[in-house]
């Protein structure tokens, strides 16, 4: 499944008939001529923007982990990945 | 007149010269929002206490004499995607319900520093996806000008907020129209700024190279004094450009001369509402009468940029979302329900005799990431995350994405060339008044043709203004949209303001 998603059964049936109908419309695009047009990927022309490199202060640990569902005094915990589940 | 009539600009004076307290201002929008909100339902958290202890604070440095804001300890209204440290901030999804930023986004900060007194959340279509308020995951936010219609979007919140008077200035975010809509619909003004002019840090992201962050009011000049307090260049923001500021409210009120207006050929085409037309040549009279030249120009590539929009923003939207994955914040999935069926379905393929089935099963970790996404996030959300792992995925990359991004580069060429001969260009925000809740839930494409009007210019990077430009036969509101070319807020700002003075519609209000 698309973007690690999982859909029941009602909602890819109707998703299926709106993805259709959304990527036939796209299909628009495709009387225009672009072969020589460079991409546009956005809309400043800025080069890379650099800062020097310092470290600086960042995140407090545990501001970074005040948040997490699931976690230990200094690591975000997941469900295990090994072996049996 | 009351105190929830008056213009932001025209309280700030007030509070800056102790006519009234903070306090007092900030006790009468609340009173408000306790007596509207019920109905109109626009913010999705206000912290009543945590609004007027700040309002105190501001009320006793004013009294001691000390230096105070630019806003003087003005009521604002937030769209619900500005990071606000320790305080939710869910972008009105279910994923984010209980999310609590461990800082402020820049615009935030800009705003604290400023002597804001941020009065509230505002509601929003879930992750800023949609237009009409109608997506959010808790509740769907109401047009105060008709309580069966919708408000528009995404930053519905923000700007009903405005229009039913329960804040007098609102943050919003704009990314394919998200604040140019809302406030068309709901009759105020509303501004998204060029690419680059405000900082987006701590702005969560939708489409990283369309999102920008921008003012709602009622007025123009209630635009250009909340403009000067959230743009600026932020070290924090690469995107963000390091050009002067101009003092946009001291400019304000100078009219622009020799104004040349542009009416785009292709705005007037089929499925543009016939009231919704004759607003936009009215309006167009107007500046005629104001001395402005009336030209007729064409943005031939228009009718290809919603269907460019809707590959960009997806693509972009399914990469930044990938963020939400149950691990570091956000909904995560009963991990012991999710065990339970993981196990039970690798059981039943082994009985069956399917041990190749069961093997290939995922492991705990991919599921948990699966169940965690799909029972946080609502159906538009889940459409734009497809659409655009979709296009980017192998064997149609070429075909959708990069093909967008050179129609991109064909719609900005357009736009360039326009303002070769025009300093404005005039037209519709949306093809039609507020329609009804419930009218277009079922039919996203219909919906992603309503941006019709206002996606071209987030693809461009260029700056947009919606004002009121008049009212249907019905009593709903009509915007009229202003567009200019890069860093040109000020021109905008002018020009809205010229109209703004020849025109009473920005001072109509809902009856609620």
């Amino acid at each position: 499944m698309l973007g690690r998603l999982l859909l029941t059964e009602a909602e890819l049936d109707t998703m299926t008939h709106q993805m259709g109908d959304i990527l036939a419309y796209m299909d628009l695009l495709g009387e225009l001529d672009t072969e020589h047009v460079e991409p546009m990927a956005h809309a400043l022309d800025v080069a890379n923007v650099f800062r020097d490199d310092k470290a600086r202060p960042s995140l407090d640990r545990e501001d970074a982990l005040a948040n997490a569902p699931h976690r230990d005094a200094e690591c975000y915990l997941v469900p295990a990945v090994l072996g049996e589940v | 007149m009351a105190l929830i009539d008056l213009r932001a600009t025209e309280l700030v004076g007030r509070l800056q010269a102790g006519d009234v307290a903070s306090v007092e201002l900030t006790r009468a929008f609340l009173d408000r929002i306790n007596q509207c909100d019920n109905k109109v339902k626009a913010f999705l958290r206000v912290d009543p206490s945590a609004a007027l202890a700040r309002a105190e604070e501001i009320d006793q440095r004013r009294k001691a004499g000390k230096p105070i804001g630019r806003l003087q300890g003005l009521p604002v209204a937030i769209k619900d995607l500005l990071c606000t440290k320790g305080e939710p901030t869910t972008c009105a999804s279910r994923i984010l319900e209980n999310f609590r930023p461990p800082y402020d986004a820049t615009v935030i900060a800009r705003l604290k520093a400023a002597d804001a007194v941020l009065i509230g959340k505002t509601n929003m279509d879930e992750f800023a996806m949609g237009g009409s308020t109608e997506n959010s995951g808790f509740f769907p936010t109401h047009n105060p000008w008709d309580l069966a219609r919708i408000p528009g979007g995404s930053s519905g919140g923000s700007a009903a907020s405005v229009a039913a008077q329960m804040a007098p200035l609102a943050v919003g975010s704009d990314t394919g129209g998200s604040i140019r809509c809302p406030a068309g619909l709901c009759g105020i003004s509303g501004m998204k700024p060029t690419y680059g002019r405000v900082s987006r840090y701590g702005l969560v992201a939708f489409a990283s190279s369309l999102d920008q962050i921008g003012p709602l009011g009622r007025t123009a000049e209630d635009l250009a004094l909340l403009l000067e307090v959230l743009a600026g260049h932020d070290p924090l923001d690469s995107t963000s450009i390091d050009v002067p500021v101009p003092p946009y409210t001291q400019t304000i009120g100078k009219p622009l001369e020799n104004l040349r207006i542009g009416l785009v050929r292709e705005h007037f085409g089929e499925g543009l509402d016939p009231e919704v037309e004759k607003a936009v040549r009215e309006a167009v009279r107007v500046y005629e009468s104001l001395g402005a030249t009336i030209k007729e120009v064409s943005l031939p590539h228009g009718k290809y940029a919603v269907a460019t929009y809707y590959i960009i923003a997806p693509c972009e939207a399914s990469s930044n979302l990938a963020r939400y994955d149950g691990v570091h914040y956000g909904h995560r999935t009963n991990e012991k329900e999710m065990v339970a069926e993981l196990e039970a379905q690798r059981r039943g393929l082994i009985k069956s005799g399917d041990r190749a089935g069961a093997d290939k099963l995922e492991n705990a970790l991919i599921r948990m990431y699966r169940r965690s996404r799909s029972e946080g996030f609502g159906p538009e959300v889940k459409r734009r995350i497809m659409l655009g792992t979709y296009a980017l995925s192998a064997g149609y990359y070429d075909a959708y994405y990069k093909k967008a991004l050179k129609v991109r580069r064909l719609i900005r060429r357009d736009f360039d060339r326009a303002f070769e001969e025009v300093d404005l260009i005039a037209g519709p925000v949306t093809p039609t008044p507020a329609f009804k809740l419930g009218e277009k839930v079922d039919d996203p494409l219909a919906m992603y043709l309503f941006d019709l009007y206002t996606v071209s210019l987030n693809l461009a990077g260029l700056p947009g203004i919606s004002i009121p430009g008049g009212f249907s036969s019905s009593g709903l509101p009509i915007g009229l949209q202003l567009q200019a070319p890069p860093f040109e807020e000020d021109r905008l700002l002018r020009g809205a303001n010229m109209f703004q003075q020849a025109t009473d519609w920005h001072t109509r209000k809902p009856k609620l």
